[in-house]
């Protein structure tokens, strides 16, 4: 069990490569976070991993990542926002058409 | 280092209640639903690196890894030692339930707001 | 073998991840590199079995550091000040990183070998230091000196934060003027979370004593939750001057000193703990030092008072 447990953990690292080449690449800033929000989860899941692998006191770290997955978006989008501390949702987004791509 | 429940004998029904490969049913159970897991993870980060806007990686990931999430927590389940672990395995699961719903939503607004900006220095 | 392999591809990107938060082009995604690398190191504290070093890594490094670096950045941007050092600037801070690093490395190998913090030797003296977790009974039992001195600089570290502040807005709230849409998908998540978040890092500072967790993971989990309810505009940030925050903030220093003073006065020296006391003791300057430890944390990611009326802060 604990040979297949080892093997789930490193296709979850290859899959963390992934979004580190996303960051990496970009090009939008919205691009990296989404890439940074996706290493959060997979960070998350390698925790559950390395708790199974025997020292499950590793599941307060993984809850703990997971309280404050949202924390680091929350500054991204305030950031952002016209005056450094609005929300996204306030502005009237532009018309659909206008947009890159 | 002390831990946060002491160690119970792990599966204890293992031993008793294994099929005819030897392998006993909660290893099975947990062997299936983390490679369930993994497929929906790696599809997401195909996904992330594939996909041609930023919307649909947004789309792609956001949904993909916490179904990924899931199943991984959901066979993890089976090894656990107690109900605690298990109720903290969802717990887990459910808080970036919570958290990925919420990011992907503001994210994509701050990208619409924005109109995709190219950050290439 | 399949673990040695699982160590090595989480050290390869361990190492992927810092240098490409050194060495790439652009500050946001230095920023966003910065942050993955903190998960990563919480991973490999975590595989190495330091589960409470994990956890301040998992909520300062992923976390905290993670929300202070894109406000600054975030402001950088605004005001026009985002471009790249250029490469003398960045030699400069090659340099110095380089330097830096050799002199601890210099430190690491110069310093002589310690003699008493073996883990035998912990392990003898763990009975009588009132707790079971030996980092919590090393960081306020037998190395408590140093902790008091942390959470001093913690402190000092706010109030240098706030003189940056410009004279007409000294007396108004702190941060920026946070706003965001009632019931929109912000504030919603700022209601829905804070909860969890309190509960949980009350539950880290309780089970610090015995096993995993501690005053400095409870008190980040703390400030990360206040910080949220904040920047989801549902909870008004202080002014510099209010009574219950400045109490708040000096409150683990001051019972830590206390507690210091009545060793010293009645058991024999500052900061002596008699096993009979210890552990009722350090569950007083645990909570303390969670009280003001959270407060100091979200207050120093808020930021000096910007929200002046005439020129500057706010734009």
């Amino acid at each position: 069990m604990n040979e297949w447990l080892h093997f789930v953990g490193i296709v979850l690292l290859i899959s963390l490569a992934g979004a580190l080449w996303r960051v990496w690449r970009g090009p939008s800033a919205a691009d990296r976070m989404m890439a940074a929000q996706l290493i959060g989860t997979s960070g998350v899941g390698l925790m559950l991993v390395v708790a199974a692998l025997g020292n499950w006191a590793v599941l307060l770290a993984a809850l703990t990542l997971a309280v404050l997955a949202g924390l680091s978006v929350v500054g991204f989008v305030k950031a952002r926002s016209s005056d450094g501390a609005g929300d996204p949702e306030e502005a009237a987004p532009p018309p659909l058409g206008s947009l890159r791509e | 280092m002390a831990r946060a429940i002491p160690k119970k004998p792990r599966r204890p029904l293992s031993a008793a209640c294994g099929n005819s490969a030897g392998m006993a049913w909660g290893d099975i159970a947990s062997i299936g639903f983390t490679a369930v897991g993994l497929v929906f993870f790696v599809a997401g980060t195909v996904g992330l690196i594939r996909f041609p806007d930023v919307f649909s990686r947004l789309h792609a990931l956001t949904k993909a890894d916490n179904l990924g999430l899931g199943f991984l927590a959901l066979g993890l389940a089976f090894q656990a030692p107690g109900w605690t672990e298990i109720a903290m395995l969802a717990m887990v699961w459910a808080l970036a339930l919570v958290a990925a719903g919420t990011a992907a939503q503001m994210v994509a607004r701050a990208a619409l707001a924005e109109g995709d900006k190219d950050e290439r220095p | 073998m399949m673990a040695l392999a699982f160590d090595v591809v989480l050290a390869a990107l361990l190492i992927l991840a810092a240098l490409a938060a050194v060495a790439g082009r652009g500050l946001f995604r230095a920023v966003i590199f910065f942050i993955v690398y903190g998960v990563l190191v919480a991973l490999a504290w975590a595989r190495l079995g330091a589960v409470d070093v994990a956890l301040a890594e998992a909520a300062i490094g992923a976390g905290l550091t993670g929300v202070l670096l894109l406000a600054a950045h975030g402001r950088l941007r605004r005001e026009g000040l985002e471009a790249d050092p250029g490469a003398g600037g960045q030699g400069f801070a090659a340099i110095g990183g380089a330097g830096v690093a050799l002199a601890l490395g210099w430190a690491w190998f110069a310093l002589p070998e310690p003699a008493t913090a073996t883990r035998a030797a912990l392990d003898s003296a763990l009975p009588d230091a009132g707790v079971g977790n030996p980092v919590t009974a090393v960081l306020l039992n037998f190395r408590s000196f140093d902790t008091l001195l942390e959470s001093i600089v913690l402190l000092a570290a706010l109030v240098a934060l706030w003189m940056l502040a410009r004279d007409g807005a000294w007396g108004e709230r702190l941060g920026l003027p946070q706003h965001a849409r009632p019931g929109g998908v912000l504030a919603s998540f700022g209601r829905v979370l804070p909860p969890l978040g309190l509960l949980f890092g009350a539950f880290l500072v309780w089970s610090g004593a015995d096993d995993n967790g501690g005053a400095f993971q409870g008190g980040t989990v703390l400030a990360a939750s206040l910080l949220l309810a904040m920047m989801a505009g549902l909870y008004l940030p202080p002014r510099i001057g209010e009574r219950l925050w400045q109490s708040a903030l000096v409150l683990g220093p001051v019972v830590f000193i206390a507690c210091g003073l009545v060793g010293a006065l009645v058991w024999g020296g500052f900061l002596v703990l008699p096993p009979a006391y210890a552990k009722g003791v350090i569950l007083a300057i645990e909570t303390g030092l969670t009280i003001s430890i959270a407060a100091t944390l979200a207050l120093l990611v808020i930021g000096p008072p910007e929200q002046a009326h005439n020129s500057g802060g706010a734009a």
